[in-house]
């Protein structure tokens, strides 16, 4: 790379740092838009809402209401959904509207991409789990019962959680055929391993094959790790082997995150490879001509 | 190209490019100043004394005409004024070489004129070639100094506008009227003809025209031929590099 000069950081890591503006930015540019906001808001009051309804439940087995048990259940779950079909519909878009095209004509342009979107899916959380931990700590009481700790084992979880799954919602991104396809390849299955994880209903309602599928997908073991955070440590015996088993979390969170960090970027690599002016062309007239 | 096969061309290689993509909806959210200020960021890298980069935003917003609607969300552009972005985002590393793809398809008279005074002013940046394709021969004949025809994927023709409608016979058309009856006639050399007629009826010719053979009819004379020679049914197009 001859015409890198000294004195100026080098290509790459000037990419990534344009890519950290670019997730901030597009943060940003996301709060201030009325269709991101409704988003925020509907499936905020849908979660409240629903809890409200069932707030004197007792959970069998327990002395804990339902929202106590289910509030870190839901949080979970939308992490793990969001931050998978979150980024497969933004890459899968923005292959077609052209975004990605002008990133692959600028030097280091795809490295900025990726960052920006990583920065971008990641910050997308912190304003759809505050909307509905915010007002849950007002209307129910007993959320919380690990204090600093708990609040610490929640710190790692989403962290870790995010690890697991946000390299996997880019190769979906990257692997579809079309926007149009997200819904039959990404939404159904990612709503499929969320029904079986125990988040609504617990897990042991389950026959034990589906508990066994559960327990490999990340989703299972983010929303064990919130309620271990949330809930007091007697709660545990309602779990499957009566414990927060939070080496087991760390180890399979782990271990879906070390996959798709090797995985994410060849897939992503192999897409900018074939993006090309002519495939957003036709995704242009696809998009024109929904019934054919 | 530049020395390199763009399929396997390294990023520096890339600095060197401008593409300018008849874009669609990306970016429906940013404004054109956030957008060309961060994509113009991956180009400092490739700065040079004598080749700074990027271009500042201002002096790029000044040169494709879109200062005053700076700062407005994209979504917001019209077609014309979306196509000046596109120009601008193609041209924000001072590429050596700029792409431009069909720029004016679509347009309206006025917004293509406007196009073209664009090009024009682009075309004094230094140091920056210009290729562009196009389906319009006035277009190319206006803004080209070298015209490229391609068809059936082959380069039928290459030369300026005049070179190119030289090479076609007959590329002339007189046309007059004596004693109240229309002539035409077809001739590669209209000069000695003119004058060979006015020696014969001096002034009873009137309403005299001579046309030269239009990029056109330079174009369609050289497809016909080539088509002719192989039946490549392909759409030809017309390139013009300046």
């Amino acid at each position: 790379m001859s015409a890198a000069t000294t004195g100026r950081p080098p290509a790459g890591r000037a990419a990534v740092r344009l890519g950290l503006q670019r997730g901030w930015t597009e943060f940003v540019l996301s709060l201030r838009s009325p269709q991101d906001q409704a988003f925020y808001l509907v499936s905020a009051l849908g979660t409240l809402v629903f809890l409200w309804i069932n707030r004197d439940d007792a959970v069998e087995g327990t002395d804990l209401l339902y929202p106590s048990v289910a509030l870190p259940s839901i949080l979970g779950a939308l992490l793990a959904f969001g931050v998978v079909i979150g980024p497969a519909y933004a890459l899968a878009m923005e292959r077609e509207d052209g975004t990605l095209l002008r990133h692959k004509a600028l030097p280091h342009g795809m490295q900025g991409y990726v960052t920006g979107q990583l920065v971008y899916h990641s910050l997308g959380l912190v304003p759809s789990l505050l909307t509905i931990l915010v007002p849950g700590f007002l209307l129910f009481d007993g959320l919380m019962s690990g204090g600093a700790v708990g609040w610490l084992t929640l710190a790692w979880v989403v962290v870790l959680g995010l690890l697991a799954t946000l390299p996997w919602g880019m190769v979906l991104g990257a692997v579809v055929p079309s926007t149009q396809k997200v819904g039959t390849w990404g939404m159904l299955p990612v709503l499929v391993i969320t029904g079986i994880s125990g988040i609504f209903a617990p897990i042991q309602a389950l026959w034990g094959w589906l508990q066994v599928v559960a327990q490999v997908f990340p989703t299972y073991w983010i929303g064990l790790g919130m309620r271990s955070a949330f809930l007091p440590d007697s709660a545990a015996a309602a779990e499957l082997g009566g414990s927060w088993r939070p080496g087991a979390t760390v180890a399979v969170l782990v271990a879906w995150a070390v996959a798709g960090l090797l995985v994410a970027p060849r897939v992503l690599r192999r897409m900018a490879r074939r993006q090309s002016g002519s495939q957003v062309q036709a995704a242009r007239e696809a998009a024109l001509q929904w019934v054919r | 190209m530049l020395g390199a096969d763009p399929a396997t061309a390294d990023d520096a290689w890339r600095a060197r490019v401008g593409v300018v993509l008849q874009s669609w909806r990306d970016h429906a959210r940013w404004t054109p100043r956030r957008l060309l200020t961060q994509l113009g960021g991956y180009y400092a890298a490739y700065s040079t004394p004598d080749r700074p980069r990027p271009v500042p935003v201002d002096e790029l917003l000044a040169t494709v005409g879109l200062t005053a609607d700076a700062d407005r969300k994209i979504v917001t552009l019209s077609g014309g004024l979306r196509r000046r972005l596109d120009v601008a985002v193609g041209i924000v590393g001072r590429p050596d070489l700029l792409f431009l793809d069909e720029p004016t398809a679509g347009f309206d008279p006025q917004a293509r004129r406007d196009f073209h005074d664009l090009v024009h002013r682009l075309s004094d940046l230094e140091g920056t070639s210009i290729l562009l394709t196009t389906h319009d021969l006035a277009e190319a004949e206006r803004l080209a100094d070298r015209i490229l025809i391609l068809a059936g994927g082959e380069i039928v023709a290459d030369g300026s506008a005049d070179e190119l409608t030289r090479r076609v016979a007959g590329s002339s058309e007189v046309r007059w009227t004596l004693h109240g009856e229309r002539f035409v006639h077809a001739t590669p050399d209209p000069t000695p003809f003119v004058r060979r007629l006015f020696e014969e009826h001096g002034d009873a010719v009137a309403d005299l025209e001579v046309h030269r053979a239009s990029l056109e009819d330079t174009y369609i004379a050289m497809v016909a031929r080539h088509e002719r020679a192989d039946d490549a049914t392909a759409r030809p197009l017309a390139g013009a590099v300046r």
